[in-house]
């Protein structure tokens, strides 16, 4: 009924909705387009130009601290020797450029494109050898996630939290949450030891055991909590909370409904 | 409703004449001090609306019986939950749901009766003030003599106090009785063993590669670049059939390398560590907590249970938190092939106090 009268205006009252939704959907599918031909212009390690670009960015974005040379200030480390993936971890995860002094660099959203990361971690490596960006078979979870859950329990539960939820450490430091890292973040992390986070080399785990446990931690993300309800998985603390706070309101709230005179 | 023990009168009438039941006594000259606390009585009696309302005291009713419903509707639900949400598979998400919709239906079970009789008493039954005056707590002289003459008779009759020997077997007896259950407790207890020399030694030798925690595979020296933290128990700890997990909670150690400049080493200990590689208990001295979260670039050691902090590059010392001692320390060095070894036993008991130990 309400459709026939609508059909006699000059216009469908959805046909701006549907407007903006088609011009959204193209503007989108042109950028996706857009983006992934420059992302299949991926830069290359070696090329002089990637390291040129990535110089540039260097003297622009991080000499302040670094140095010029990348030689390191009072303000900030030497990044000769720390590799390709030092760079790509703190670049792409936006702890560098640093904000502010504090008791660690937090994570914000990253300044740089995918690529201007990349020219900037291979003109680093360039500097001086040191780790390189992971192969994608090392980080995309084809691995054996019971071999990661062991070694995950004994070289990262006690700061990362055994379901990768996150901790406190001393003095404001924190161990970071891991749910939402992309492996091959996770995999830079273990193998350059960014902040305080202790190094974790090849030869402490194995290229094989580090994609076992990202493997793990991408089955945890993937399988929820058999318990139900995860509370963030922080354990007592949040279990103790909720239980304090819902179990024994209740419980007043029953007590109070047991002894007040019904109306 | 409700009735005093030994009156079974009940006491509602009674109570209002309660202000009047003050002793008639001449006071002369003296002066009577007026008690502070003056029994207010009750308030005044305000009725229910299900008292006033017919409708409402059907409601009232209503809800009450639809509660006793719904609580029998759980129970058979519960039943039904076991039968349709069975744990028979491996699948963790069965228990889950096999738990969830069985305690579900318990829960109604349970709350519809215990909501549905408190609602049936605050708002059907009988509404009416009553006070339940307490009693004496001793009983009057009859009823004493009356007792003691009960125990009498019985040591009387039973000859307690005149047969002498009964008496003292049965003591006997009794003492003995529960001298099996101590002998049994303390089988589970380390047998033919000083528990304080077990908690003394740990499996670490002179000679004892360190290995990693699981693989046991041995660690060279070279391995450890700086920064690192590895997380390491003795060689053989792995292969054990027997008390593995009574050795590696002694045994396991957490071995770090830091800048050989930044290690700040007591002058006896300057042997035991290798180019800036350290080796320590990672068993918390506090209460035995794994401490293990280490912060490369401070090198604080932080015990997660009770915040316990050491400081790695000062011998371990505690520089915050409820712990006694610093960490013991692994004296280590390496053999011809470039291997991590231990030089001894750590010097000292690792882990909490104990009896023998503070």
């Amino acid at each position: 009924m309400n459709r026939s009268k609508r059909r006699t205006g000059r216009r469908h009252p959805l046909a701006t909705a549907a407007l903006l939704a088609l011009g959204l959907v193209f503007t989108g599918g042109a950028y996706a387009a857009f983006s992934t031909t420059t992302a299949q212009a991926e830069p290359s390690p070696t090329s002089q130009e990637t390291i040129e670009e990535g110089g540039k960015l260097f003297q622009a974005n991080c000499a302040t601290c670094h140095g010029l040379e990348a030689q390191g200030t009072n303000d900030g480390p030497s990044l000769i020797g720390v590799g390709a993936a030092a760079v790509d971890f703190q670049v792409g995860t936006g702890r560098m450029p640093m904000q502010m002094q504090g008791p660690q660099a937090e994570q914000k959203p990253v300044q740089f494109t995918d690529e201007q990361v990349k020219q900037l971690a291979y003109y680093v490596a360039s500097l001086g050898p040191g780790p390189d960006i992971p192969a994608d078979s090392l980080v995309n979870g084809g691995g054996d996630a019971a071999n990661g859950a062991e070694l995950f329990r004994i070289n990262c539960a006690m700061c990362h939290n055994v379901a990768g939820a996150g901790g406190a450490l001393t003095e404001g430091k924190f161990a970071p949450p891991l749910t939402d890292v992309s492996g091959v973040h996770i995999y830079e992390a273990m193998v350059t030891g960014p902040q305080n986070m202790p190094v974790f080399n090849d030869l402490n785990i194995s290229p094989e055991d580090k994609r076992d446990i990202i493997t793990y931690l991408q089955y945890v993300q993937d399988n929820r909590s058999p318990g139900g309800f995860e509370l963030g998985s922080l354990g007592p603390v949040a279990e103790g909370l909720f239980i304090w706070i819902f179990g024994l309101g209740a419980i007043v709230a029953i007590t109070v409904w047991i002894t007040a005179k019904s109306n | 409703m409700a009735q005093d023990d030994h009156s079974g009168t009940e006491l509602a009438a009674a109570d209002s004449s309660h202000a009047e039941t003050v002793p008639a006594v001449k006071t002369g000259t003296a002066l009577i001090q007026s008690d502070a606390f003056e029994n207010p009585g009750f308030p005044p009696h305000r009725p229910r609306v299900t008292d006033e309302d017919p409708k409402k005291e059907k409601r009232a009713q209503r809800t009450v019986y639809t509660l006793f419903y719904l609580s029998i509707l759980g129970s058979i639900w519960a039943i039904a939950a076991y039968m349709l949400f069975p744990m028979e598979g491996n699948d963790v998400g069965d228990v889950r749901l096999n738990n969830l919709f069985i305690g579900l239906g318990a829960a109604l079970a349970l709350l519809g009766i215990g909501f549905g009789a408190v609602h049936w008493a605050k708002a059907v039954m009988t509404d009416v003030e009553i006070a339940d005056e307490r009693h004496k707590v001793g009983g009057n002289q009859v009823a004493r003599e009356g007792a003691v003459k009960v125990f009498q008779d019985a040591d009387r009759e039973s000859g307690f106090s005149r047969r002498a020997v009964i008496r003292n077997s049965l003591i006997g007896a009794l003492l003995v009785f529960p001298l099996p259950a101590v002998v049994l407790f303390r089988g589970l207890a380390p047998q033919d063993e000083n528990p304080v020399e077990l908690l003394s030694h740990t499996m670490w030798k002179a000679g004892t590669r360190l290995t990693l925690d699981p693989s046991g595979v041995p660690i060279k020296a070279s391995d450890v670049t700086i920064g690192s933290a590895f997380h390491v128990i003795p060689e053989g700890l792995s292969e054990l059939h027997h008390g593995k997990l009574e050795e590696k909670a002694k045994a396991a150690v957490l071995l770090m390398r830091l800048n050989p400049d930044e290690l700040n080493e007591l002058p006896d200990r300057a042997s035991w560590s290798y180019d800036g590689i350290v080796a320590y208990s990672k068993i918390c001295t506090h209460v035995g907590c794994p401490v293990a979260l280490y912060e490369q670039h401070t090198h604080h050691l932080l015990c997660p249970c009770h915040q316990s902090q050491f400081d790695v590059a000062n011998h371990c010392e505690v520089i915050f938190g409820p712990a006694a001692r610093p960490l013991p320390q692994l004296p280590i060095m390496v053999d011809d092939e470039g291997y991590l070894v231990a030089q001894s036993d750590f010097t000292e008991p690792v882990g909490p106090s104990f009896w023998e130990r503070h």
